[in-house]
């Protein structure tokens, strides 16, 4: 739960709302979704405020392959 | 040229005329014609329609420019037909700029076209159109071959140039919006020579990269963009291996070029189109307050969902007693109308009512009893009463009283009715009222009558 990515907890919290809505869980069942679903929001919620961006630059290494460089690191080159 | 039409105006002059007469030779006129066709006509611009149009496998281009009443022939070598960013199409109204040269073995001559314009119309405006035409039909354009963009891609691959506005504007919205989010930048130049092949092959590398990669950590959306400019400064998004690269992309591709009014072919066969760089960003990164709204709403809808669960699980437990005690009471009404039917019968069925009829009875037979047996007794009495009466009158003593008497014989203590039975000398005994008599026979007489 605690590495899960912002949008696969709104879309699990998605899907549960779903799920409830269809209204065809048992009670319990509902009662456990929706105790996991106000834990997916607080998480959603944190994972706005902490996120950070991250850039990289695709290029092709000296082996002529595809590989990721962080963008920093090529303007430090330049 | 003067010189010559002199002397043609006088070829049916005098006969000095016909001695001096001038006979060229099929070739001599005809590289007349040619000297004076070719210096006239060495740098002309010549208006028509394109007819009769017949590429050459050396790549040169033969076609006839016309009029209403006239037709002349033209052709495009290969290296100035390379140069032509449209295609050359019957019925295309064009202008062309180049010189007239003479063919004398043909005996014809022709427009050698150095450049050619359509008519009215730019073009580029109008190699765009007819690029246009081309991808559409191939259906590069439909609607059916666009995919979804992915709402909240964790990576977005951007295909544009690291030193543009384009690059600067999408990061700037990225700044301002949710930053759970990976960019990768393919950097590309996006005008000039070659700028449409580095394009194509960048969206191609976004794909074959893509493959290498795990499923959740592919690149989910392409953005492809420049900023804003002129025609030939977007004209890379127009060329036909960019369209190509986009329409074969695995990855769905949203279109960014700078030109909000005309839309560029990469608009057209992008499964998306921004008007902006800028507007791409924003459409594939949400606000965070549009997420913490939605956040909100979800967990509200997830709420309402489990009360309205809640409720509908209460309102069937509700029901259900109810059903459960009106069952109950029904079975028990019906148990207790059996029940007092029973008893009811019960009733009617009790030894009780017998019992009393047997008591009853038993009285009204106890009274008739009572009664038959007084009127026994009572007649028994009565009868008893004339039997004592009868009795008291048969009683030998009450005749004894009234003076008679009784003789027995000793003997055998029989009773002496007939005395001619006695033997004389035989003891008697008589009984009398108040004692009896011991007497002898002396004599005996009888009465005359029979013995009985």
């Amino acid at each position: 739960m605690a590495e899960i990515k912002f949008e696969e907890a709104l879309k699990r919290l998605e899907k549960i709302v779903e799920e409830l809505e269809t209204g065809e869980l048992s009670l319990d069942e509902a009662l456990r979704r929706y105790q996991e679903g106000i834990e997916l929001s607080r998480i959603c919620n944190q994972r706005l405020e902490s996120a950070k961006k991250k850039i990289d630059l695709l290029v092709k290494n000296k082996k002529g392959e595809l590989e990721l460089r962080p963008l920093e690191d090529t303007e430090k080159e330049q | 040229m003067p010189e010559l039409f002199g002397d043609s105006s006088e070829l049916f002059g005098s006969d000095k005329h016909r001695l001096n007469r001038r006979v060229y030779t099929v070739s001599e006129i005809t590289q007349d014609i040619k000297l004076i066709l070719e210096n006239t006509f060495s740098e002309v611009w010549v208006e028509g329609e394109v007819s009769n149009v017949r590429p050459s496998s050396a790549g040169h281009c033969y076609f006839s420019l016309k009029d209403g009443q006239a037709l002349l022939p033209a052709v495009l070598f290969n290296r100035a037909a390379s140069q032509v960013q449209f295609k050359i199409e019957d019925g295309l109204k064009v202008v062309c700029f180049g010189n007239i040269e003479v063919y004398p073995p043909h005996g014809k001559y022709q427009l050698i076209v150095e450049k050619i314009e359509p008519k009215g119309i730019g073009s580029l405006q109008l190699a765009l159109e007819q690029l246009k035409a081309k991808l559409e039909k191939e259906g590069l354009f439909s609607p059916e071959h666009k995919r979804p963009i992915p709402y909240l891609p964790s990576r977005i691959g951007i295909v544009t140039s690291l030193s543009g506005a384009a690059i600067k504007d999408m990061l700037k919205v990225l700044d301002r919006r949710f930053r759970d989010i990976h960019i990768i930048i393919n950097p590309v130049r996006v005008q000039g020579e070659g700028a449409g092949q580095e394009i194509a092959q960048a969206i191609r590398d976004f794909n074959i990269f893509n493959k290498s990669l795990r499923a959740q950590e592919r690149i989910e959306v392409l953005i492809v963009g420049r900023g804003g400019g002129s025609i030939e400064d977007l004209w890379a998004f127009n060329e036909e291996v960019v369209a190509r690269a986009i329409y074969h992309s695995e990855i769905p591709v949203i279109s960014a070029v700078g030109h909000e009014r005309d839309w560029t072919i990469a608009d057209l066969v992008a499964d998306l189109r921004a008007a902006t760089p800028s507007v791409a960003a924003e459409l594939v990164v949400p606000k965070k307050e549009d997420l913490r709204a939605r956040v909100l709403e979800l967990l509200s809808d997830a709420t309402r969902a489990t009360a309205q669960l809640i409720q509908d699980a209460k309102d069937i437990l509700d029901d259900l007693t109810h059903r459960l005690y009106l069952s109950i009471d029904n079975i028990t009404s019906r148990k207790e109308e059996t029940l007092k039917n029973f008893l009811k019968n019960l009733v009617l069925l009790s030894p009780q009512n017998r019992i009393q009829q047997y008591i009853e009875k038993l009285a009204i037979f106890e009274q008739g009893m009572h009664l038959r047996i007084g009127h026994i007794v009572e007649l028994r009495q009565s009868q008893y009463q004339s039997l004592v009466e009868r009795l008291a009158s048969l009683n030998p003593l009450a005749i004894l009283s009234r003076g008679y008497s009784v003789t027995f014989r000793i003997k055998d203590n029989s009773l002496v009715k007939d005395p001619t039975i006695l033997k004389i000398g035989e003891g008697l005994r008589t009984r009398c009222y108040k004692g009896e008599i011991k007497s002898t026979v002396t004599e005996v007489k009888g009465d005359g009558r029979d013995k009985i």
